[in-house]
């Protein structure tokens, strides 16, 4: 009976909302009556059986996903909704989200110094080592918040956030959260906003802390002899600092976690730590930054029991940087191991002066960086400890096992006002034990990348692009190529501005381990945008891969057919 | 859920509806607290009701291709619709965790004399209906509200702009 009325009641309050956003728009033109915004994205796609590539036909035939947002805000209060369909899911999305239906829902009010929110809300604190509640629709992930959350600003410069929630995990029309209850607060701290005296300086500090709890119902774990509790209770904390001085930049944040066994950790009762350390300076035409990391048994997740990216409560980010060349970025993408890693990385950015003998007329812009993460430092235990605890560490110092070395320069150069070119080079070891990419090889993959993109303005509005992408892969001692081989990419794309484009791309793959002869995978797609609505259709292959967007992959199965996207925001 | 469902869906469709047949002002810019390249915090509101002249929210990322093409173009014109427009330049960097700290170093490297603010968990991105980058808007400094919007980028793009800037002080002369 309570259900059935809080139910109602919901209805109730999403019935006033929409009646106040109707009369709102009847009573447009005065600024009081607020305001509707929104947006929609449809994703439709067919399937073909390809033997050839893998692409298989799903029972339903065609796939499709798409999503609607309206957000109501008057002065202080906006409340808005997200209506989602799954019919059925396209591949590659999590295959359990069927149905259509409302996935989230919020009612938001600031005043003064508070902002409430009710239903579901997005949060981050710090890098988000301790909590990250955040979507990347174009993956399927989602692990809002749904709870209450307070906002306080008792002086200028401290913000304290405090928050209780479930965490988004399924859909099935409807959202549908895990079992875990989320608790957290943060504080942050602007030093510099806070003490009047140092409003002006040109050093600027940044201070913060956090602790998020998880509450799931648990018993007992047999372990070797023993029969352990299971903590229900599962307490993190962590600490941050942020330095500005000019151009010089520097953040430090270390985080903790009690005992948590869980199923990324196989159920051990070791205690969790990570450290985030970064610096970089920069000055017009140069920038240079270094950042290190090391992780130990950091996972923390609302339902103890899951794995990859079900219900993580925090995020832990990779040490290589996101590429966005499609053979670099879909069949070596690094994501952090999660049980554990150190690495570190350097990145320098340098544009060679405009008129300058090197830079040319319109200078030369070039970046580089090296990453690299390892393993940890750790000795197996033995018996009853080694079954309750797995491993001590030894020191933050690098493992013995290389997860990933990513080196990589770009440079760009405008040759005139019609030419464009950019080279990148890349190499990359990539131990695909540590990182499952592919099922074709186990071991370190040894990856070079050549990609020459030429950009040629034809006439006003009326611009080719073409990106011509090398890949190889080493060879073992065997004489054998490693993985899948090499592979080629031709991509040309003409637009017309601001409204027409059309692309073509041949991937293509040789040299492959057994011998087999080249695939190609051709896809061609057309698309028309109008302000802020943009409509495409395509057709054509597309090869099993790795698909990434911020930092977090999954895995996108081949395919053969039709596809058509519509966004549209207003 | 299903009794639940029909009412939301008929909100959904009526809001929608009643959107599209109203005589709309343009879209107000939401106020978000988020901070600037220097840390310094920044209400989003706030600050566009103060700008004197027509500003242009540029929503992008450092591993984002087009969105660096799309605000590279612009730096070539920036000082001239400066002058011409009094026109202000926010670059809305929305790179998570992984790539913020790469904003910084990227845009002194190249020179961007924009302003630049830091959405690393997307809630102005949310706030502003951004599906993907890049989006660009252009707000009116008389009305503080959206007049124009554009969603990726084109070699050419940057024809459009300026003949919207020129509509635009047209419109506020």
């Amino acid at each position: 009976m309570t259900k059935i009325v809080s139910k109602w009641l919901l209805g109730l309050a999403v019935l006033c909302f929409c009646g106040g956003a109707l009369k709102a728009q009847d009573l447009s033109g005065n600024e009081d009556q607020g305001y509707i915004t929104g947006n929609v994205q449809v994703t439709m796609q067919t399937y073909n059986a390809d033997s050839l590539i893998g692409a298989v036909v799903p029972p339903g035939k065609t796939g499709f996903n798409a999503f609607g947002n309206l957000i109501y805000t008057k002065g202080d209060f906006s409340a808005g909704l997200r209506y989602e369909s799954y019919l059925n899911p396209l591949l590659g999305f999590p295959g359990r989200f069927h149905g259509t239906g409302i996935g989230y829902r919020f009612a938001r009010y600031k005043k003064g110094q508070f902002d409430v929110t009710i239903g579901n809300f997005y949060e981050q604190f710090g890098s988000g080592m301790l909590l990250r509640a955040y979507e990347e629709r174009n993956l399927g992930i989602d692990n809002a918040l749904d709870g209450f959350r307070l906002i306080w600003r008792p002086v200028d410069g401290l913000v304290v956030k405090g928050l209780y929630g479930k965490q988004r995990m399924d859909f099935d029309s409807r959202l549908i959260n895990g079992p875990g209850i989320v608790r957290a607060v943060d504080a942050e701290l602007d030093v510099n906003t806070l003490i009047a005296s140092l409003h002006d300086s040109k050093t600027r500090i940044t201070l913060g802390g956090s602790f998020v709890s998880r509450f799931q119902a648990g018993s007992t774990l047999s372990v070797d002899t023993l029969v352990l509790e299971v903590p229900q209770n599962v307490g993190a904390w962590g600490y941050r600092a942020n330095l500005q001085h000019k151009g010089f930049q520097a953040n430090l944040e270390y985080v903790t976690k009690i005992n948590d066994p869980n199923a990324d950790n196989t159920y051990t009762y070791r205690r969790g730590e990570g450290v985030l350390i970064g610096a970089g300076w920069s000055t017009k035409g140069f920038g240079v930054t270094f950042s290190g990391k090391a992780v130990d048994n950091m996972s923390f997740r609302s339902d103890r029991n899951l794995l990859l990216f079900d219900l993580p409560i925090n995020y832990i980010p990779a040490i290589t940087k996101l590429h966005s060349y499609n053979l670099a970025a879909t069949l070596y993408p690094y994501a952090t191991v999660i049980q554990g890693e150190v690495g570190g990385s350097a990145e320098v950015f340098y544009t060679l002066k405009r008129g300058s003998k090197l830079g040319g007329k319109y200078g030369t812009k070039i970046a580089a960086q090296w990453a690299t993460a390892f393993s940890l430092d750790t000795t197996n235990l033995t018996g009853v400890e080694g079954a309750v605890y797995g491993y001590e560490r030894n020191s933050w110092k690098p493992g013995s096992e290389l997860y990933i070395r990513d080196v990589n320069i770009e440079i760009s150069r405008k040759i005139s006002n019609k030419w464009k070119m950019k080279y990148t080079y890349f190499h990359f070891d990539f131990n695909t034990l540590a990182t499952p990419v592919t099922t074709a090889y186990k071991g370190i993959v040894r990856a070079n990348v050549h990609v020459a993109e030429v950009a040629w303005r034809i006439k006003p509005k009326h611009s080719l692009r073409t990106e011509f992408q090398v890949l190889t892969t080493g060879i073992d001692d065997d004489g054998s190529k490693q993985d899948r081989g090499d592979w080629a990419t031709v991509l040309a794309e003409y637009t017309v501005s601001p409204h027409w484009f059309f692309s073509f791309q041949d991937q293509y793959n040789y040299n492959t381990a057994e011998g087999e002869s080249g695939l190609h995978y051709i896809y061609g797609s057309i698309g028309h945008i109008e302000g802020s609505n943009r409509i495409a259709v395509g057709y054509g292959k597309r090869r099993e891969g790795i698909f990434c967007i911020g930092g977090v992959c999954r895995a996108v199965p081949a395919s053969n057919g039709f596809e058509l996207t519509f966004t549209s925001s207003f | 859920m299903k009794h639940l469902t029909s009412p939301f869906v008929l909100c959904l469709l009526l809001s929608t509806m009643a959107l599209f047949s109203a005589d709309l002002h343009g879209q107000a810019i939401p106020d978000v607290q988020i901070k600037d390249m220097e840390s310094r915090a920044v209400s989003t509101a706030q600050h566009i009701s103060e700008a004197q002249g027509p500003v242009l929210i540029c929503f992008w990322a450092t591993w984002c291709s087009p969105c660096k093409r799309e605000l590279n173009a612009y730096a070539d014109y920036y000082r001239e619709w400066q002058e011409l427009f009094g026109l202000e330049l926010i670059a809305v960097s929305v790179d998570d965790p992984r790539s913020v700290s790469r904003v910084q170093p990227y845009v002194n490297s190249v020179g961007w004399d924009y302003s630049i603010w830091l959405d690393p968990n997307g809630e102005f991105k949310r706030a502003m209906q951004v599906i993907n980058v890049p989006h660009t808007f252009l707000v009116d400094p008389a009305t503080s509200e959206v007049i124009w919007q554009h969603n990726s980028y084109t070699d050419g793009d940057e024809d459009e702009v300026y003949e919207q800037l020129v509509i635009l002080a047209g419109e506020n002369d």
